[in-house]
């Protein structure tokens, strides 16, 4: 059972891609020798390793060969091949074909009757063949967020060019080529440390052999190797901590084959910078790690992980050091500078920055964004809430005057958190400031949202902004397309409303934002889609609702459709029932009422299709039966009892009181027939039916829930 | 070891290209943002005939103008432009080696090759490739070009480009660029960056945000984009009239048609529209309209080039041709 090894030797691929990549190209691997048969079960032993310039696979006790596979071929009836007990040319054309002697024929019988057939045995390909035969289409299907051409005329894209390959099973070298690269047992060590070839004596001593090459190639050892060296580094300061990022160091792991730290330091001073600012130079711009002092404070130092393990004489710490020197005067100086001109008067500068092509410029979008914050303020306000419509729209006029400095043209990611250190420093009032600090969140499923109601109104009314503008222009995400991250927005508006718990309709932000662009005669033209809008609006919110509550909070799949059957314009609302049905659906009562609800529905909707129109209404008078005269007045007395309790969201309590009404729904169905003759017994007996569904169905449509789940 | 000054640093990356089979060009002598866009690259890289060329490139950048107080921003940088056509197996360490010639030891230092890839909408040019980082620096941008003025390259071109003032600081360990060095005369004098260069930073970055005559410049904008768009016309009303490929009866020698003329313009038209950005005089409606436009520019010119490579060596007419090109 040998082992086999495959490593693709590549020029340096995209660090962000190295992961995916590597554990598709295993799995790639190993689907293909299940496939073929030459992997049973769990190998004994498999890795996957990757580097920036290799991405390989390991994986023992593959089998050497196909095993043979014995095929019973089928020919012509027996009557057409034998004539007479002698055989005909047919038989012996069978014969030749199948490339048996016509004395190994044997008979079959089939449902069609008798046949003659050969028993033939297919061999087994050897694996060395088979997967060098195999893996060239495994490698053109890896994805890759980018990829490329490189050799001319010739078909082939890979994320970057291909340089060499090793694919062994054992000692052998398998017969592969790909992308005019033949595989052989060399691969390259690291770039600069070690510059010779490196033979691999087998597959089982890879990772070793490439260590003498100064490559280590497990990225968990790597970045082991790196948490050890970024410690030992900081050791140099007292009581100082590296500052722990995950993302980053990611990054640096899938940047480097051979890493080692240096620690830097820089001017006290350019502590007087935001620390936002610090970081973000730091982190996003030359990956380094921060450090901090005992209280978490940031201390005047960088670690800089390197593809190398020494530094003769600090050179490279004093190059880094350099750079980084650079980049903070330049930010200092845009801090300094921008400041001359404050954010109240930038707000003009926004007519000659594009928002989107056929969406105006910012300083558009900013009256926007103020006329539809207003609508969100006074709508909250006419509730219970209490919120400063003055910072509001504070807020939404300075909140894009920030993408005219300097600052955030250097450091984009920053946008809206420099705008809202500006304006602390400027002198407005702190709930606006933080306001426009917090305008872009939540920009994932597990950041932070905007702190304050004020800081969500703001944050709300950007992105309904965008999200009803490209819904207008008719551009909406499909598929895998969302190139303006209109998904990625609504699901932001969505968890504010939620965890804010804001009882703003959808309905009212869409209407209030597609209003904005209505007055527009600049836009009005471009719109064409604003009549279809609001109905994509809605469609298109319910569905990241639905996305919320299942795939982020985990709602059950059918208590997020028995809710949301019954609304999904107010989310606070709808969390609300989907918590109180999650909570009460387990009990045997409410499981037997949902089937009786299905059976309501049924029945109703069979009705329907007889034109049998059935108001949600009854006689008292004409119920006769026991049985519906007991369902009659429990429905009357329940219905009573929900409604005092749904003004209230006391949800859980309403789903009991309906629950409840199990023993008799049930008697009712056992005792009473509903479509009797009697037309009028007939209608009242829906009418009845009709009320319970009606009444009963603006928490949740219990039809929906999953029986027996 | 001194470091090597400013121009020792431009010789060293010459002559290690030139012994490495390219051909040494001159910058071209229009304004250009970027080396990309002088024609020894943009047109160069259509078509199948392999070539190699190192060239420095002053590439002005109105916007970037800080009327030489920033130490590390210019209006106008110098790049070294090099183009491999196709690019060989081995170019990643071709262009260390490079490194080592300007005297760079790389075992002492922290080389790593960082996802960067390069688009330029105005040129309808993309290509996927590195920004390689020398101990926290980026000093150089390397891309394989995948398509340039909207057409598919094949073979594909490897593109360095040297920015050429950020390793001279680096080489010399000074913060400033106008302190670098540019050249040392046999008795030590120093002549720096600042010396040669400042008053040219200062006084355009004047021109460029408070004194180019905008009402001009989008005059010269509409001239030179309707005589670059008059020219592609031109070349294509020839082509037709020539008839069928393959009959030579008549034909006018399309060879001659002045095609790096209509470039030439729309260079012309990209560096405008780069002094009215800086005088911050493109509105929001007219910019992308604008930026549309030179890139029609550009995408006409490289489609008519294409095609013009490929045309047949005719004998010339002279008279002909030229009456053809003004009808």
């Amino acid at each position: 059972m040998p082992d086999l090894l495959i490593e693709i030797g590549c020029e340096e691929i995209p660090a962000r891609m190295i992961d995916g990549a590597r554990d598709e190209f295993v799995k790639r691997v190993h689907d293909l020798l299940r496939r073929e048969r030459l992997l049973n079960g769990d190998p004994s032993r498999n890795h996957a390793f990757s580097t920036p310039r290799r991405i390989a696979c390991f994986i023992s006790g593959i089998e050497a060969r196909q095993p043979d596979l014995k095929e019973e071929l089928q020919g012509p009836a027996t009557k057409v091949a034998f004539k007479d007990g002698k055989p005909t040319a047919a038989a012996e054309a069978f014969a030749r074909k199948a490339g048996v002697s016509v004395s190994q024929l044997q008979t079959i019988t089939t449902h069609k009757g008798e046949y003659i057939a050969a028993t033939v045995v297919r061999n087994g390909r050897s694996a060395a063949d088979l997967i060098a035969a195999e893996l060239p289409r495994e490698l053109n299907a890896l994805y890759w967020a980018k990829n490329m051409y490189w050799r001319a005329s010739k078909p082939e894209r890979f994320v970057r060019p291909v340089r060499w390959i090793v694919a062994m099973l054992d000692g052998e070298v398998l017969p592969l080529e790909y992308a005019g690269v033949h595989a052989g047992n060399r691969t390259r060590g690291h770039r600069i440390l070690h510059s010779a070839e490196i033979a691999i004596s087998a597959p089982s001593v890879y990772a070793r052999e490439l260590d003498n090459g100064k490559v280590i190639v497990d990225s968990a050892a790597r970045e082991q190797r790196i948490r050890k060296a970024l410690d030992a580094a900081t050791r140099a300061i007292p009581g100082a901590r590296w500052r722990e990022d995950t993302e980053l160091l990611k990054t640096v792991v899938n940047l480097t084959e051979f890493p080692g730290v240096a620690l830097g330091s820089f001017d006290r001073q350019f502590l007087s910078l935001p620390e936002e600012v610090l970081v973000t130079v730091m982190r996003d711009h030359q990956k380094y790690f921060a450090v901090e002092d005992e209280s978490g404070k940031l201390s005047p130092h960088f670690l800089a992980v390197l593809n190398t393990d020494r530094d003769y004489d600090g050179v490279i710490r004093h190059g880094n050091e350099r750079v980084l020197r650079a980049r903070f005067s330049d930010a200092q100086f845009f801090w300094e500078t921008d400041q001359k001109i404050p954010l109240t008067e930038r707000v003009e500068m926004l007519r000659n920055l594009t928002f989107q092509r056929d969406l105006g410029s910012y300083w558009s979008k900013t009256e926007r964004m103020r006329g539809l914050a207003a609508r969100l303020t006074a709508a909250l306000n006419d509730g219970e809430t209490s919120v400063s419509s003055r910072s509001v729209d504070e807020a939404a006029r300075l909140a894009k005057s920030d993408l005219t400095t300097e600052l955030v043209k250097e450091f984009t990611e920053l946008q809206g958190v420099i705008g809202g250190l500006y304006a602390k420093a400027q002198g407005i009032d702190t709930v606006a400031a933080d306001a426009i600090y917090d305008q872009y969140l939540p920009e994932s499923s597990d950041d932070a949202i905007p702190r304050s109601v004020e800081g969500a109104l703001v944050a709300i009314a950007d992105k309904a902004d965008s999200v009803a503008g490209m819904f207008a222009l008719g551009i909406e995400p499909s598929g895998s397309k969302d190139p303006f991250a209109l998904r990625r927005q609504a699901n932001g508006i969505v968890r504010i409303l939620a965890e804010h718990t804001l009882p703003l309709p959808v309905s009212i932000i869409s209407d209030a934002a597609l209003a904005q662009y209505r007055r527009s005669d600049e836009l009005r033209g471009k719109l064409r889609k604003l009549d279809n809008a609001p109905d994509a609006l809605a469609a298109f919110f319910r569905e990241r609702l639905e996305f919320y509550l299942r795939d982020v909070l985990g709602f059950a799949y059918d208590v997020v459709n028995a809710v949301l059957a019954a609304g999904s314009n107010d989310v606070p609302d709808a969390l609300a029932r989907a918590q109180a049905v999650t909570k009460v659906r387990e009990t045997d009562d409410f499981l037997a009422i949902s089937i009786a609800f299905k059976r309501i529905k049924n029945i109703l909707r069979q009705a329907q299709e007889r034109k049998e129109t059935s108001s949600a209404s009854f006689d008292r008078s004409r119920l006769v039966e026991p049985a519906e005269q007991d369902l009659g007045n429990h429905v009357l007395e329940t219905v009573r009892q929900v409604q005092a309790l749904l003004p209230l969201k006391r949800y859980e309590e309403a789903l009991a009181a309906i629950a409840r009404l199990r023993p008799v729904v049930d008697t009712f169905f056992d005792k009473v027939m509903v479509m009797v003759d009697d037309e009028s017994l007939r209608l009242n007996r829906l009418g009845l039916l009709a009320t319970i569904q009606l009444s009963f169905s603006t928490i949740a449509d219990f039809s929906e829930i999953a029986a027996g789940s | 070891m001194l470091a090597p000054t400013f121009q020792e640093l431009i010789l060293r990356l010459q002559s290690f290209w030139a012994e490495r089979g390219c051909v040494l060009q001159q910058p071209y002598d229009l304004e250009v943002g970027a080396g990309t866009m002088a024609p020894e690259t943009f047109l160069r890289v259509l078509g199948p005939k392999p070539y190699r060329v190192a060239y420095l490139q002053p590439s002005r950048r109105p916007a970037d103008g800080r009327y030489g107080e920033n130490p590390n921003r210019l209006y106008k940088h110098t790049q070294l432009q090099v183009i491999l056509k196709p690019p060989p197996d081995d170019v990643q360490e071709l262009y260390l080696r490079s490194l080592e010639a300007i005297g760079i030891d790389l075992r002492k230092h922290d080389i790593k090759f960082e996802e960067d890839n390069w688009e330029s909408p105005t040129l309808g040019a993309w290509g996927i490739g590195w920004q390689v980082m020398l101990d926290g620096l980026e000093i150089t941008q390397f891309t394989y070009f995948q398509q340039c003025g909207g057409i598919d390259l094949d073979p594909i071109s490897a593109e360095l480009t040297y920015g050429l003032e950020r390793l001279a600081a680096f080489l010399q360990d000074v913060d400033s660029i106008y302190d670098i060095v540019w050249a040392r005369g046999a008795d030590g004098h120093c002549v720096t960056y600042g010396d040669v260069r400042l008053a040219e930073e200062l006084q355009l970055s004047v021109y460029n945000f408070e004194a180019a005559d905008v009402a001009k410049a989008w005059q010269h904008l509409q001239l030179f984009e309707a005589e670059c768009k008059s020219l592609l016309d031109s070349y294509w009303k020839l082509k037709e009239s020539n008839g069928a490929p393959g009959d030579p009866s008549g034909q006018v020698p399309l060879k001659r048609f002045p095609l790096l003329g209509a470039f030439d313009l729309c260079l012309k038209c990209s560096h405008i529209f780069n002094i009215l950005d800086a005088r911050g005089a493109i509105s929001v409606t007219e910019r992308v309209g604008v930026i549309a436009r030179i890139r029609a520019l550009a995408v006409g010119v490289a489609k008519a080039f294409l095609d013009q490579q490929q045309a047949p060596i005719e004998a010339p007419s002279p008279e002909h041709a030229t009456t053809s090109i003004h009808a």
